[in-house]
């Protein structure tokens, strides 16, 4: 593959591709069944007994 | 006892290769270098020899576990005691060569003190001795601590350890005697490089294997940002060393690549070096001890999630900014300034985040100066991430690039965030590593807090009016088309900005001072007796029922 195709892969397919990904990995924690895991794992911290 | 005996050997032999190497070696630094290396292992032989407990050989040879009963708190406790011990070292350093850019004569004549030899010391000591240090501890924390697990490998563990202090040795020594890849932050030449590449994958090992054994369903997301910090750092740092050693004895080597392609791949480091070790890794300390601290979930989880993925895709693209108006290819510097501009979204959402942690318990910055360094520290991060952004436009850079403008910016960020949040996470660990009631003093932590903050004040302050007036004086024309004023001017107008940021600097060196004090009076088990940060408001008169009235 030359620079030249590289890069223009780069610009076209491989930027969709990666702001896909970007989408799909923020949006993820917003679905529905999200919400309680969230909570849990935010207060996870807390169940620490030894050093609480 | 064989197994004692085969290491003894393998450190009695990893010596003496290590002197013949000296013995050959093609120039003197390479040489001092291996007789370093040679010290090192015979100091790890008589450690191997004076450890040999016979109780654990035979324990070793039934294959019982260590006690997985508590956390491997050893290599943290080495890691802040460490993390003190050169914060101390980089910050003399930083305060001694301010003043040489005063008073030049500070340089002594000597080859081994002059700025440039000093200041990456100074940088690296500060960066990646009491930095590193800081995230190395702090990581083996939190990752057993939120994975319910003990360190996977402890003796990997303590490889990490000591291998990190033999790179910052050989480090530091190396730039005194000049030795440097001409790579600013990645300065060491290409055997260290090498070594801190084993040491890293170890650390990696060792990170990725607590989490592997761990007893939580979740990941917390304090993990995340330091398996970022810790992949994208190996990746950085392998790909920025690319080199050609010109003799396997000897200390210089050769950049595997030229010119702009060189300053792209070594600013595409250096950015990234800010933004995973400098802002990744502590944020992860962030994600887990102001939450700690102030006994409350983090504000939103799922502002975390995006914060993480917004830094990870947005940050690597940034570099750029850092050769504007160069030879590099207009759309590129661009493309370095759109990123850095849009990065300061996530960076923001970040500072809400851990601010916002402290909602409904805003009393606790008047009553705790652990928090109140903490909300510092997050008040620096927002302020550093909206200046860099800004510095990185074009237009801006045109006047700050080159100046000192870009030397307060650092200091903001690295003074204020940086420094502020570790030693918040320090005076956290301290008293729980250590099994100590508290701290020994509270109100030296404040003292430790104004003194930094106002130190900081000074620097960016007198960094800000000696950038923009380097800036101005540097591009001013007369009518005549000529330069107005020439470089010496523009020198001895900053005299006074320079006097006031070595003040700066040396408040900020004051307060970590009392830090030093404070946890080693702390590890002593003393308790000052002291009156507390609060008092408890009591009205004795008001607090009765009302008296009932008899209707008249």
């Amino acid at each position: 593959m030359s620079y030249d195709n590289l890069r223009h892969f780069a610009d076209s397919w491989g930027l969709l591709a990666m702001t896909l990904l970007f989408l799909t990995l923020i949006a993820w924690p917003f679905r529905p069944s999200a919400r309680a895991r969230n909570e849990e794992a935010a207060s996870m911290i807390f169940k620490d007994d030894e050093h609480g | 006892m064989d197994s004692l005996l085969a290491k003894a050997g393998g450190w009695f032999a990893l010596a003496l290769l290590a002197l013949v190497m000296a013995a050959l070696a093609v120039d003197a630094p390479f040489a001092v270098h291996m007789v370093i290396i040679a010290l090192a292992s015979l100091i790890a032989l008589w450690a191997t020899l004076m450890r040999a407990d016979y109780q654990r050989i035979a324990r070793g040879l039934l294959k019982m576990p260590g006690n997985e009963g508590v956390y491997d708190d050893d290599p943290i406790r080495w890691g802040v005691i460490a993390t003190l011990f050169w914060g101390v070292a980089g910050m003399a350093a930083g305060l001694y060569i301010a003043l040489q850019l005063a008073f030049p004569a500070l340089n002594l004549n000597l080859e081994y003190t002059t700025f440039g030899r000093l200041r990456p010391l100074h940088t690296s000591a500060v960066i990646f001795a009491f930095g590193g240090n800081a995230l190395i501890a702090t990581s083996f924390y939190v990752v057993q601590r939120t994975c319910r697990a003990r360190l996977a490998f402890p003796t990997l563990a303590r490889f990490v350890f000591w291998g990190y202090q033999l790179f910052i040795v050989l480090a530091a020594t190396g730039y005194l005697m000049g030795v440097t890849a001409a790579k600013e932050y990645a300065e060491p030449e290409w055997y260290v490089d090498l070594w801190l590449t084993i040491v890293w994958v170890a650390y990696l090992v060792v990170f990725v294997g607590t989490i592997v054994k761990r007893r939580e369903p979740h990941i917390y997301v304090a993990n995340w940002f330091y398996l970022s910090f810790i992949v994208t750092i190996a990746m950085l740092h392998i790909v920025n060393n690319l080199s050609m050693p010109a003799s396997l004895l000897g200390s210089k080597s050769y950049a595997a690549f030229a010119g702009v392609q060189d300053a792209l791949t070594q600013w595409w480091y250096g950015h990234n070096a800010v933004g995973f070790f400098l802002t990744a890794g502590f944020l992860a300390m962030m994600y887990y001890f102001v939450p700690k601290q102030a006994e409350r979930p983090v504000y939103s989880y799922r502002l975390s999630i995006i914060h993480f993925w917004s830094l990870i895709f947005l940050y690597i693209w940034a570099g750029p900014h850092h050769l504007h108006y160069t030879a590099l290819p207009d759309w590129a510097q661009t493309l370095g300034m759109v990123f850095s501009v849009i990065l300061w979204m996530p960076s923001w959402g970040g500072m809400i985040n851990g601010l916002m942690t402290l909602n409904g318990a805003w009393d606790k910055i008047r009553t705790d100066p652990i928090i109140r360094m903490m909300v510092m520290a997050l008040a620096f991060y927002g302020m550093s991430t909206f200046e860099g952004p800004m510095m990185s436009i074009k237009w801006v850079n045109s006047m700050s690039h080159y100046t000192d403008w870009t030397i307060g910016h650092v200091h903001s960020g690295a003074l204020g965030w940086n420094g502020m949040i570790t030693f918040a996470c320090v005076y956290y660990l301290v008293p729980r590593l250590w099994g100590r009631p508290r701290l020994y003093s509270l109100r030296m932590v404040n003292w430790h807090f104004w003194l930094a903050t106002v130190g900081i004040v000074f620097y960016a302050a007198s960094m800000w009016v000696a950038g923009i007036m380097q800036g101005l004086m540097w591009r001013e024309y007369g009518a005549d088309g000529y330069l107005v004023y020439s470089f010496a001017e523009s020198v001895a107008a900053m005299h006074p900005m320079y006097l006031i940021r070595a003040a700066g600097g040396a408040m900020y060196l004051a307060g970590f001072l009392i830090m030093i004090v404070n946890v080693w009076a702390t590890l002593a088990g003393k308790v000052r007796a002291e009156r507390p940060m609060t008092e408890t408001p009591y009205n004795a008169v008001a607090d009765r029922p009302l008296t009932p009235v008899p209707a008249e």
